[in-house]
């Protein structure tokens, strides 16, 4: 047998490089500290550290006379919150976000059933593609498209109008609370565009968690005498239930902090987050604007207990 | 075993079942009896869980028929079938406890909660899991898993169970285990297993019949000795355990007749080179040219003078002495251990 010559790399001493490698190999706590510590500093101080200075700002007021915010602890603040236009505007805004989280369900379900199960490769790709695609487009400009879309001189108007429906439309546009003077002036025109913008933020989760279903079980669902719309009631639906849960964490508090839509699209009535954006500006009103800013993170609180009773996070 | 006056349970006629060019069941045709343990053995892509999917209803066959019970099943959805599927990953439901998952079947036929659950107890004793109901899946083992899907799958008293490689991600013990288990559970409730399998031992252990696959055919059916001892083909002969397989030239040389002979390690004797040839024997000379120590057997590779190799496998009892590499040798066996087998590939 002849020798094989050992590697070049064994008679050299180590590179630099190489020793740093050993070092932090031989040291796994601090490789760990090392890759976290940035990460862990934007969370532990910039992200929780503004959200805790928000909360304690609530609890701060404003002095009436002298417009200056008083830095003492008290519920001031949270009493004028709790006045009956401050509430209609919190009732109006979750009222909305629950349509929009509903609706948005109830079209994603079906596209993200379809995507995660029939779908070709190719045809799955250009579905992901065509989900996507508005978000690489400029929020503000999607808005302010539907606003023209949505306007009297718009196209659904010419489309209604092409049909021999204007009648329809003009019903519609006067029933009381979600009607206007055309959809873009109107609550039900405000819904139709937080239902398009946030419909991405609900699919792609559903699809996720459609994903992760094994073909298996269904089949077993099948084999132990189960019709498709039992399986899919008793086994599809409650694991893909999750992915619902996280898809309307998204469309719903999106809906329940967006100060733009209801700004662009819809009536004089407003919203939490035009009150935040009004409060926080021309107001000067911080405290209230932050208890504002609490009501979403109260609600998604409760909403997500109760998600959580409702076993959305047992298949997880 | 007469098998013409059995009951059939499963028919399949001229069944294919073709993906594009893909002919992944090529013309089977299958009789499977009721009360039989019978397996589908073969390499994986030969076919054979297609051919269990075929039976369960996940797919359908691109031609032919499939009868269980003498009812024609092409096109009936796996809901309306009276067979039971035991799932290669177990498919167990994981946001159902194990008493949710044995009773889902009795749940979609709306059995009373009350019988359900009656049930549900005979079957967790059935599986040797009592008291296991309220445990979700993911909090059991491998083993228990298995034994879950198992009593899932019978709790609807189906006619015909499907068992799709059930031990394959089982540990050696456990998988033994489990053989036995699943066999005595079989005698004791009467019903047809099919058993799909890629493991020639395990097909061996637990089969009354096994059909052997290979590239969507089926190469021979008949009992485990069947297959062992009478291979008719060099695939079955070379899949399911170890040949020497003997053709042309040599063959007739060794075995005094034309043909492709398979002939088993362990139906060859090592012997002294001056030794005696009784009657109807075979006899061949040769070198040893590796010997591979396996603990209960030694495995040697001789070396013939015609030009081909034998593998002979001896057992090691205490008095045989382990014949060294290069020594030369005479290897004898009896012609009956000469199995002619179909020349194909």
């Amino acid at each position: 047998m002849t020798s094989i010559p050992a590697p070049a790399s064994r008679q050299q001493p180590p590179s630099t490089l190489r020793r740093i490698s050993t070092f932090f190999f031989k040291r796994p706590n601090l490789s760990l500290l090392v890759m976290l510590a940035l990460p862990l500093l934007w969370l532990g101080v910039v992200y929780i550290g503004s959200l805790s200075s928000l909360l304690i700002q609530s609890f701060f007021y404003l002095d009436g006379f002298s417009g200056v915010v008083i830095r003492e602890f008290s519920l001031t603040t949270y009493q004028s919150l709790f006045t009956q236009a401050n509430m209609d505007i919190v009732v109006r805004t979750v009222v909305m976000a629950a349509f929009v989280t509903v609706t948005c369900a109830v079209l994603a379900f079906p596209i993200a059933y379809y995507m995660a199960r029939y779908a070709s490769y190719r045809i799955k790709g250009l579905l992901y593609l065509a989900v996507l695609l508005p978000l690489w487009s400029s929020y503000l400009v999607r808005v302010y498209t539907w606003k023209i879309i949505l306007a009297q001189e718009g196209i659904i108007t010419w489309f209604f109008k092409l049909l021999g429906l204007n009648g329809l439309l003009e019903g519609i546009l006067g029933l009381p609370v979600i009607g206007g003077s055309s959809l873009s002036f109107s609550l039900l025109g405000m819904f139709m565009v937080f239902v398009y913008i946030w419909l991405p933020y609900m699919i792609l989760p559903i699809n996720t968690a459609l994903e992760r279903v094994p073909k298996s079980l269904i089949d077993a669902s099948s084999d132990l005498g189960a019709k498709p719309g039992y399986t899919f009631r008793k086994v599809i639906f409650p694991l893909a239930f999750p992915g619902v849960v996280a898809g309307s964490i998204f469309t719903f508090s999106l809906t329940l902090g967006d100060y733009i839509i209801p700004g662009v699209i819809g009536n004089s009535s407003f919203f939490i987050g035009q009150a935040v954006f009004a409060q926080q500006g021309t107001a000067g009103n911080i405290p209230l604007a932050a208890a504002f800013t609490v009501v979403p993170i109260v609600i998604m609180g409760i909403y997500l207990s109760i998600a959580k009773r409702l076993g959305a996070f047992d298949a997880l | 075993m007469t098998s013409t006056t059995r009951t059939v349970a499963v028919k399949l006629s001229e069944v294919c079942r073709f993906f594009g060019d893909v002919k992944a069941v090529d013309h089977v045709n299958l009789e499977l009896f009721d009360g039989e343990f019978f397996s589908l053995l073969g390499p994986s892509g030969s076919g054979k869980t297609t051919c269990l999917r075929l039976i369960a209803g996940f797919e359908q066959p691109t031609s032919g028929s499939i009868q269980l019970h003498g009812v024609e099943v092409s096109g009936v959805p796996p809901y309306d079938r009276d067979v039971n599927t035991v799932f290669q990953d177990y498919a167990l439901f994981p946001h159902m406890n194990v008493g949710q998952n044995i009773g889902y079947g009795l749940m979609v036929k709306n059995v009373p909660k009350a019988e359900r659950e009656t049930r549900v107890q005979d079957m967790l004793d059935l599986v040797r899991l009592p008291g296991m109901a309220n445990r979700k899946p993911s909090q059991l083992s491998g083993g228990q898993r298995q034994r879950v899907a198992l009593a899932r799958a019978l709790i609807n008293h189906p006619r015909v169970l499907l068992l799709d490689e059930p031990l394959g991600a089982l540990d050696l013990k456990l998988r033994q285990e489990m053989q036995i288990e699943l066999k005595s559970i079989q005698q004791r409730i009467g019903i047809t297993f099919v058993f799909v399998t890629h493991d020639q031992e395990e097909a061996l252990t637990m089969s009354d019949r096994i059909a052997v696959f290979n590239l969507g055919k089926i190469e021979q059916i008949g009992t485990p000795s069947e297959i062992y001892e009478r291979p008719t083909t060099r695939f079955v002969a070379g899949f399911v355990g170890t040949s020497n397989i003997l053709s042309g030239k040599i063959a007739e040389i060794l075995t005094g007749s034309p043909g492709t002979f398979a002939i088993r390690p362990e139906k060859i004797r090592i012997v002294d080179v001056g030794a005696p040839l009784a009657d109807g024997m075979c006899s061949a000379e040769g070198k040893i040219r590796d010997v591979i120590y396996l603990g209960m057997h030694t495995r040697y590779l001789v070396e013939l003078e015609g030009g081909a190799d034998l593998t002979v496998v001896e057992q090691n009892l205490e008095t045989s002495a382990v014949n060294a590499r290069g020594s030369r040798v005479k290897l004898v066996w009896h012609t009956s251990s000469n199995r002619p087998i179909s020349a194909g590939a």
